[in-house]
């Protein structure tokens, strides 16, 4: 532990100290996360978080982190969904229609349970 | 892609991936001059003018010396197909600045389609960017700059429900606006 000098060590601390918090914060929160490259976008990705997001608002749906991603790398399977429930692995959904974002949101995310037929190999 | 604002979308992730903390996009429809105009400009790490001719031209590389995709080409080919152009500025350490300029009334011309949903995505996706957020509809403006939405959070989070709900709400009722003419009386005009 270095030794605190000034202010700005002192400052310094305290960002530090914010940036273990954010990251305990969010390791325990669900996230849910959207491939927006350029053939995602194309394929649908928009439409399919917007049904996610419909689904937050609907339900009323606290605390998910919800993010994009650019490009996760797997040709021809997008839109890709990918949900990380807290303490578990993640979990890979390819060609994810708003429909079946739904499905994923009120199994997956809400009760826990993983939707076997969407899931692809990531 | 059937919409520019799925281009709007794409071009922005561009900038994330240049690491801009503050992006700016633009849509600018001037049904007198018969234009359309859309421009997404950003604080990142910009590019060599090297770099640019490469983002412009499909065919020079391959998506793996290189994250943007082609995305870019796409959308010039659909500018100049409407009587317009693409230019893009760009300075390595300053950011890099998109221009397209379309024939408003061409055949050709993709529909703008939901401006509203790219924006918000833009927005509760990738919270860690500053977005400024500009629409004109002839010499009406609409600006949303979510910075100060994110301070009155405070420890809010972004994907909060209400949060959503409110963000889309904002941003349609402010494109909505800046196409209609409300009167006193409070009647609603579409201005074409």
């Amino acid at each position: 532990m270095p030794t605190i000098k000034s202010i700005d060590d002192l400052k310094r601390l305290r960002e530090e100290a914010q940036k273990v918090k954010e990251l305990r914060d969010q390791t325990g929160k669900t996230q849910v996360v959207v491939g927006m490259g350029t053939v995602g976008i194309a394929a649908g990705a928009r439409e399919t978080l917007k049904a996610i997001l419909t689904f937050i608002e609907d339900q009323h749906l606290p605390d998910i982190i919800l993010r994009q991603t650019g490009n996760i790398g797997l040709g021809g399977q997008d839109p890709v969904v990918q949900v990380i429930l807290p303490g578990a692995e993640t979990v890979t959904y390819g060609k994810v229609t708003p429909a079946m974002a739904t499905r994923i949101m009120e199994e997956h995310v809400v009760k826990g349970i993983i939707v076997q037929e969407f899931r692809i190999e990531a | 892609m059937r919409e520019l604002s799925l281009h709007l979308l794409d071009i922005a992730e561009n900038s994330i991936s240049a690491g801009a903390s503050r992006i700016v996009i633009s849509v600018r429809e001037d049904l007198v001059a018969d234009e359309l105009w859309l421009e997404v400009s950003d604080n990142g790490k910009g590019m060599s003018p090297e770099m640019v001719e490469k983002v412009l031209d499909p065919f020079v590389t391959s998506r793996t010396t290189r994250k943007v995709g082609l995305g870019i080409p796409l959308l010039k080919q659909a500018a100049e197909a409407c009587n317009g152009f693409l230019t893009l500025e760009s300075e390595p350490g300053k950011g890099t600045k998109l221009i397209a300029k379309f024939q408003h009334s061409h055949i050709d011309r993709m529909p703008l389609g939901n401006l509203e949903d790219t924006i918000i995505t833009l927005i509760l996706t990738t919270p860690s960017v500053n977005w400024v957020f500009r629409y004109q509809y002839n010499d009406r403006v609409f600006e949303f700059d979510d910075m100060e939405l994110k301070e009155a959070l405070g420890n809010l989070p972004l994907s909060d429900f209400r949060v959503i709900k409110f963000l889309s709400n904002t941003i349609t009722e402010g494109v909505q606006e800046a196409r209609n003419i409300t009167t006193k009386e409070g009647v609603v005009y579409a201005n074409h």
